[in-house]
């Protein structure tokens, strides 16, 4: 172990500590705690039930106050721990409370009532998941749709954007037309207007074509994407010319060169863009927002937002919906963290 | 993305194109290809690549080029109808509603008081959110450029908030901030009272702060982790063999080399900051009262949410914010530019 | 079948011409490489047999049908590429297979051409690969395959030997004369290498800023050279030409002064040059042999490569550079003032324009 430790904290060259590595390995040891931290912190809340959550200080795990049912009363009732008169301690089951004194039961003797102090008794508690956080918005509420809305919206408007970025990348990459480098201005030019700038008038086109609350008001303004031409185009420019001259000569149409030949060879940029592309409309929010004003569309992100903006947050389902809502992310970070990262140094793209 | 070994990937993406059950994308692309060889027959290869950029520049066209040029014609009319034709024109009205001021530095004596609490409030979140924004991540890519055990993972904790949509990142501060929060948890450890973060206007707008800058310092990182790699080590080899100091080599070799890349980096925070909204809007709504509310925020409730709304207000601001945002864009291309310059010269 | 015709092709690129009016007819089962320095425009003009530039001017006929607007797929040819172009996500038998599934031929047709060029390019064994995974002789059979398979009226080949090491390079050559033996179909060939042209063609076309230089069988290009051009162009190393004046001529002869001061006779009909006309004599190096005594043009030897077989002299005849090579070898020391006699050379005599002058019969 202290092994392994030395290796771990080995220092270049095995000279003795500088004070740039113990500042190095505070701000790393700080930043494991600071950016896990808080998605870990959310993920163990989602589990608690909500009496749990209210507790204050909180614990780390979710506990729960164990309940027995006893003979006679109706209600389980909760388990304490007590230290009796004499010294020894017992498991007994409150049934009610006057001020600091308690009134307990022996739950295997339950004709025998036994005033406590409050000061004396601990709760007896055990860990419990409360998977219902996760199991009723699905059921009571509408989180099934808002699911189903938001996979929807991901993955055709991803799909949408793979073809039709791709198409515009090979025209512009592997085609001599007029005004080619006047299309190509024209996507740099679009990267100066977010939604942001033009949210009020897209709202009165969108509404215009019928599409206001319509998922597809939401995927539409977002699929032709200038970073995606972008990337793909770059990449297009690498395939070699004479591939395209050999698939004519092998009679194939210029459909067909694009489809068998070009796309297949895009096949990595074409990845990079599609993960680019889920995370985006995953996460997108303003537009769906106001785009989306009926309960049953609203994407994910935009029912937690109003669900969590009401008088009276239901924490418990908020949080389980919040892990939810995190684990595509959470998926695409795990096992494509390195294709993004370099995809991002590569392209300063996000 | 040149980290992407072509060969491996070509073969293995190939596979699943290829080999992959595509029966009915396969089908379909056939059927598409008997009407596209007519196309190609009869306009020839420019008719093609027409075909190939339509879908993209139809899209293109119709939500982002209409409206942004609408978006000048609305900002010049009133009233609360939503097409531009049921719209009265009013000219300047609406900028000089935006304008209209005794003093500019004391948003109270404005006439459309919010929108400038909402410019003073984004004007110091951009102020603060660079200078924090690029320490931070300087000194992490700093940190992470070192000669580390396990780098590729160190890169990965910072990175990983990245990804998380601006929603969940503002429920999951609003969880920790909250009153039986983590936070506040944390503090009665040492003898802290309990405090309600986000209903404190100081220190709510320090929480947009923090926590913007903890949802995007990693993609900032990994943009100046890319720069710090680009420095030729030998450099660093010859600036040893002189015994430079530790601290020199720093100012002297790496911060003037890098200098091309943070400025792009500055600026590329400069426009994410102008526009925040998604994060702040979950965590503080704008509150408490306008602490927190911010230009984009003001658009969108002047535009959408008000009892009153007002999209042509709305336009205005939003050609205004745009303003800004193409002069930071103009910016940035210009010093993308000139550093390619200067790398083409090293 | 195979018949190719070209009428005063013309191609420009923007304002700029590359091909001037090229005529051209190439017969049906011939092998004729098209040869030049780069930029001379033959790849442009193998493009446009293809189809993959269209020609601004001029007729170009395949088989009698004119082709200027016909589509690369339709015209029925099929070309190897300088890189060979094999579709890299395919593999070997899939790139083979794509022209002939485009022009929707039944499976089982294909799979038995596939078999067969297969067999006669011994690439059997790779079917299954893909290109990536193959060596780069490897890949250059596969692309001959593909144009195999699908029966061509032509063959179209740019530069296909120029990414394969020397070795390789003069077997593959070997092979392709072969191939073109047994398939007997029309062949053009693009190349910048006049020894692949003499070896290959059985006409080569000698191509210059987009014009074209002389067409003839190798000897013919070898032996009578139409200008300067071809001359130093053809034939390895290249011929030494000698600038001179010409003083006296007749019917029959005339003789010339050259640098140095060197008088030759020289057997040409005279009375076509005048006194005093300037003119080249090309002698190629192997024609000029090494004397000794007071015969031939003095010379110094200013460096020897000894090939074994041969000896490469380079000498110095007053100031110009003189490449003479001896068969077999030979002991000559750098230095050393020698005689070089040009008596059994065949000469050639070009004018001031560049043009071959006849010899007097």
């Amino acid at each position: 172990m202290s092994r392994a430790i030395e290796f771990l904290f080995r220092r270049r060259g095995g000279k003795g500590w500088h004070w740039t590595d113990i500042v190095t390995w505070i701000w790393l040891i700080v930043g494991l705690f600071v950016m896990f931290g808080p998605a870990v912190w959310l993920t163990a809340s989602s589990f608690k039930s909500p009496a749990a959550l209210a507790e204050f200080p909180p614990t780390i795990l979710p506990y729960v106050t164990q309940k027995v049912t006893v003979e006679g009363y109706d209600k389980p009732l909760d388990l304490y721990t007590v230290t009796l008169d004499d010294g020894s301690t017992a498991t007994l089951a409150e049934i009610r409370r006057i001020g600091t004194v308690s009134q307990m039961i022996d739950p295997d003797k339950p004709a025998e009532i036994v005033k406590v102090n409050i000061a004396k008794r601990t709760p007896v508690r055990q860990m419990s998941f409360a998977t219902e956080n996760y199991t009723e918005p699905f059921i009571h509420f509408d989180f099934v749709r808002y699911l189903w809305n938001s996979v929807f919206v991901t993955v055709t408007a991803t799909l949408i954007t793979l073809v039709v970025n791709s198409m515009a990348a090979f025209a512009l990459s592997k085609y001599e037309f007029r005004g080619r480098t006047f299309a190509m201005l024209l996507i740099l030019a679009t990267l100066m207007v977010p939604l942001s700038v033009i949210m009020v008038p897209l709202y009165s086109i969108v509404s215009a074509l019928g599409l206001f609350n319509n998922l597809w008001g939401v995927i539409l303004p977002t699929v032709a994407t200038p970073t995606g031409v972008f990337i793909l185009r770059q990449y297009m420019l690498t395939i070699p010319d004479e591939l395209l001259d050999a698939a004519r000569m092998d009679k194939a149409s210029e459909w067909q060169i694009y489809w068998r030949i070009i796309l297949p060879l895009t096949a990595p940029a074409l990845a990079v863009l599609a993960i680019f592309s889920v995370v985006w409309r995953w996460n997108d929010f303003l537009w769906p927002l106001i785009v989306l004003s009926r309960k049953e569309l609203y994407t994910l992100q935009v029912g937690l937002s109003i669900y969590s903006g009401e008088l009276n947050v239901q924490w418990h389902f908020i949080l389980a919906m919040t892990v939810v809502t995190m684990i595509p992310v959470v998926l695409v970070f795990l096992f494509l963290q390195r294709f993004i990262t370099t995809g991002i140094a590569g392209t300063g793209l996000k | 993305m040149a980290e992407i070994s072509r060969q491996t990937s070509q073969r293995r993406a190939g596979q699943n194109l290829g080999d992959m059950a595509m029966v009915p994308v396969r089908l379909a692309m056939g059927l598409i290809d008997a009407p596209l060889r007519w196309v190609q027959k009869t306009f020839g290869l420019g008719g093609m690549a027409a075909f190939f950029l339509l879908p993209n520049m139809l899209i293109f066209g119709i939500f982002v080029l209409l409206p942004f040029f609408i978006n000048f014609a609305y900002s010049m009319t009133g009233g609360t109808a939503l097409f531009l034709s049921d719209r009265s024109f009013v000219g300047s009205d609406q900028y000089a509603r935006l304008f209209d001021c005794s003093n500019y530095l004391n948003p109270n004596t404005c006439a459309e008081d919010t929108f400038w609490t909402a410019v003073s409030n984004t004007g110091w979140f951009v102020i603060l959110q660079v200078t924090l924004m690029i320490g931070f991540s300087l000194v992490t890519a700093l940190i992470l450029n070192r000669d580390l055990m396990a780098r590729s993972f160190w890169r990965a904790v910072f990175f990983f908030p990245v990804l998380l949509s601006p929603v969940v990142v503002g429920l999951i501060w609003k969880w920790i901030l909250q009153r039986q929060g983590l936070l506040n948890f944390g503090l009665y450890g040492f003898g802290f009272e309990p405090h309600v973060w986000l209903t404190d206007r100081n220190w709510a707008f320090a929480a947009t702060v923090g926590v913007s800058i903890w949802a995007h310092m990693g993609f900032y990182t990994l943009i100046i982790l890319a720069g710090l790699q680009a420095i030729p080590k030998d450099l660093y080899e010859a600036a040893e063999m002189d015994g430079t100091r530790a601290m020199r080599v720093f100012t002297r070799i790496t911060l003037p080399l890098l200098m091309p890349n943070l400025l792009v980096v500055i600026v590329l925070v400069l426009i994410r900051a102008v526009q925040i909204f998604d994060e702040v809007y979950v965590l503080t709504g704008g509150g408490p009262g306008t602490s927190t509310l911010f230009v984009t925020q003001y658009i969108y409730e002047t535009g959408f949410a008000a009892q009153l709304r007002n999209p042509g207000l709305a336009a205005a601001a939003s050609i205004l914010m745009g303003l800004v945002l193409v002069l930071l864009t103009l910016m940035q291309l210009g010093l993308s530019r000139s550093s390619e310059k200067k790398g083409a010269r090293k | 079948m195979g018949h190719i015709k070209l009428t005063n092709i013309t191609k420009s690129f923007g304002a700029i011409d590359v091909i001037h009016g090229i005529n051209l007819e190439i017969a049906d089962g011939e092998l004729i490489v098209f040869v030049g320095p780069s930029g001379c425009g033959k790849s442009t003009l193998l493009r446009m047999i293809a189809g993959l530039e269209k020609p601004t001017g001029g007729e170009l006929l395949i088989d009698g049908t004119l082709v200027n607007n016909m589509p690369a797929s339709d015209r029925g040819l099929a070309m190897v590429f300088q890189s060979y172009a094999l579709y890299p996500h395919m593999s070997v038998r899939q790139n083979l297979a794509f022209g002939l599934e485009n022009s929707k031929m039944p499976k089982g047709e294909i799979d038995t051409r596939i078999t067969e060029a297969a067999r006669m390019l011994e690439i059997e064994h790779y079917l299954d690969r893909r290109p990536g995974q193959l060596s780069g002789g490897q890949r250059q059979r596969v692309a001959i395959g593909r144009a195999i398979v699908r029966r061509p009226v032509a063959f179209l080949l740019d530069e296909p030997l120029s990414n394969l090491d020397a070795e390789l390079r003069g077997s593959t050559r070997a092979e392709l004369a072969a191939l073109h033996a047994r398939l007997s179909a029309t062949m053009i060939y693009v190349t910048h290498d006049q020894i692949e042209a003499m070896t290959l063609a059985d006409r080569i076309v000698v191509l210059r800023a987009g014009r074209i230089e002389q067409v003839g069988t190798p000897m013919e290009l070898y032996n009578t050279p139409a200008n300067r051009f071809v001359a130093g162009f053809i034939g390895s190393p290249h011929m030494n030409f000698l600038e001179g004046t010409v003083e006296a001529s007749s019917s029959a002869k005339a003789i010339a002064t050259f640098t140095g001061g060197n008088r030759l006779e020289l057997p040409v009909a005279g009375e076509s040059i005048g006194n005093g006309a300037r003119i080249t004599l090309g002698v190629r190096p192997q024609h000029i042999s090494i004397g000794s005594g007071t015969e031939g043009i003095p010379a110094r030897i200013t460096l020897v490569e000894a090939l074994g077989s041969e000896t490469i002299v380079h000498t110095d005849v007053s100031g110009q550079k003189i490449l003479v090579v001896a068969p077999g070898q030979h002991n000559l020391i750098p230095g050393t003032d020698i005689r070089l006699s040009l008596s059994e050379a065949p000469l050639h005599l070009f004018n001031e324009k560049g043009l071959r002058l006849e010899h007097a019969v």
